[in-house]
């Protein structure tokens, strides 16, 4: 029988090792996986390369992973935001590397990533200093930049419902990335705030079909992250 | 002059950007002063709203105790979804941008250049952090690219220039920029300025302007105040 339900949080994440890949689910706090990434920081892999739009902000979820020294490398579109310190200090002493990726085009990459797409051709940042190093080519009169798919070894996902099967339905613009990242990482794993029986989620309504996903942990109430910063809280 | 005090205030420009909005178009705001444009959208006519993080159909402002810390705009705002809207990822939100099906976007300048040239998402400098999110996805697919900015800098430095010094968004994209002091048409022969703000003379602004203006065929001024 299937059965993609994990008991434990800090069981769903164990396997996650120094040097991984990891797709990161969220726009801001929308979607953020945060007890999943508390779960990695107490699991202690390091050395990580990290793909999500932004890099977290106060001392908590994405930004406490980069503050306890476990990101080596982000991949993103917007590395700064209102409450975004802990990166900015970091990249600035040369302590963390960015490769920093238009957000259609880092969606874009997820997506080929995960349909065996290893390349593809866009208009975005052509005649940008972000064509540096880029092979293009033209179609039709019009220069185009090649850009790679991105796959990864996990990805964390936040969902509003899963079953059994992995299949999964999102909260609102929580959604954001993770379709996409489920797709597109070898292993995924989703904290879900309901665990259904099969057949509860309409067919009709699956975003996320059960195919894409690994394991399914369940977070009852997760937290707010927002919540969370003006508090002033830290991880650990 | 100073072209900070002058001419239309910020509501105003918004305003003026909001009547050129086409009835039934798809629109996406930027943040900041594009934010405003929604709410001067002229009675009778209907836009749908895109927010590229992945909705489609965005409301008013949520009152406070209101919003949901999962419905959130590109600026990590809440917002709230009208009767009819839909959730989609990013993918999807980005093929709506870059497939061409977005009709306009609004969007704050650093600088525009003459040619249409647009840079709004670094100056370059050093120490800097780069962050870009879909500034360049819009530039390079929406059909019509609309700037709304003061008209100069706080230092009054021109930010309608021959030239972009600042690293580009994207080159030969704008098709017409709102001021607080006119409105501008990007043509292939250059800057036309179509309309000028209340007791505002094509002359003052070209002084603070960079590139060359020229005027258009029913420049009008102090006909909106």
């Amino acid at each position: 029988m299937i059965n993609k339900f994990v008991d434990s949080i800090a069981a769903s994440v164990a396997d996650i090792s120094d040097g991984a890949t990891v797709m990161v689910g969220g726009f801001g706090e929308a979607g953020s996986p945060i007890e999943l990434i508390h779960a990695l920081i107490d699991q202690g892999a390091r050395d990580l390369t990290v793909v999500n739009n932004n890099t977290g902000s106060g001392h908590v979820g994405l930004a406490a992973l980069i503050e306890n020294r476990r990101v080596s490398k982000m991949i993103c579109s917007y590395p700064r935001t209102a409450n975004s310190k802990v990166f900015p200090e970091l990249f600035r002493a040369g302590e963390i590397e960015l490769e920093l990726v238009p957000q259609g085009t880092l969606a874009e990459r997820i997506r080929a990533g995960g349909a065996g797409i290893p390349a593809f051709y866009t208009r975005t940042g052509v005649n940008t200093v972000l064509q540096e190093g880029k092979e293009s080519r033209e179609f039709d009169g019009d220069t185009f930049l090649m850009e790679h798919g991105l796959r990864a070894d996990f990805a964390l996902v936040k969902a509003r419902a899963a079953d059994r099967y992995g299949n999964l339905i999102y909260n609102k613009t929580a959604r954001n990335f993770a379709p996409i990242m489920c797709t597109a990482a070898t292993t995924t794993i989703v904290q879900t705030a309901s665990l259904v029986e099969a057949g509860e989620i309409d067919p009709e309504v699956v975003v996320t079909p059960g195919i894409f996903v690994d394991r399914v942990v369940q977070v009852t109430e997760p937290a707010e992250e927002s919540v969370l910063v003006a508090a002033g809280r830290s991880y650990p | 002059m100073n072209a900070d005090v002058k001419g239309w205030t910020r509501e105003q420009m918004a305003q003026r950007v909001a009547v050129d909005i086409q009835d039934g178009s798809y629109v996406n705001l930027g943040i900041g002063m594009p934010e405003l444009v929604a709410q001067f959208i002229p009675e009778g006519r209907e836009a749908i709203y895109h927010v590229e993080n992945g909705l489609l159909g965005m409301g008013p402002t949520p009152e406070p105790g209101t919003e949901d810390p999962e419905l959130i705009n590109a600026g990590k705002k809440p917002v709230s979804a009208i009767q009819g809207a839909a959730y989609f990822h990013h993918a999807d939100s980005f093929v709506m941008i870059r497939g061409s099906h977005i009709d306009l976007c609004i969007l704050g300048a650093m600088q525009v250049a003459a040619n249409g040239d647009l840079a709004n998402w670094s100056t370059g400098s050093k120490g800097a952090i780069p962050a870009v999110g879909g500034a360049m996805d819009l530039v390079a697919g929406v059909k019509h690219i609309y700037v709304i900015t003061q008209h100069t800098t706080r230092d009054g430095d021109p930010k309608i220039l021959t030239e972009c010094t600042y690293p580009l968004t994207g080159k030969g994209v704008v098709d017409r920029i709102y001021t607080n002091l006119a409105v501008i048409d990007v043509t292939p022969d250059g800057l036309v300025a179509t309309e000028l703000a209340p007791s505002v003379s094509l002359e003052e602004v070209q002084a603070c302007t960079d590139a060359p203006l020229q005027a258009g065929p029913a420049l009008t001024s102090g006909a909106r105040s």
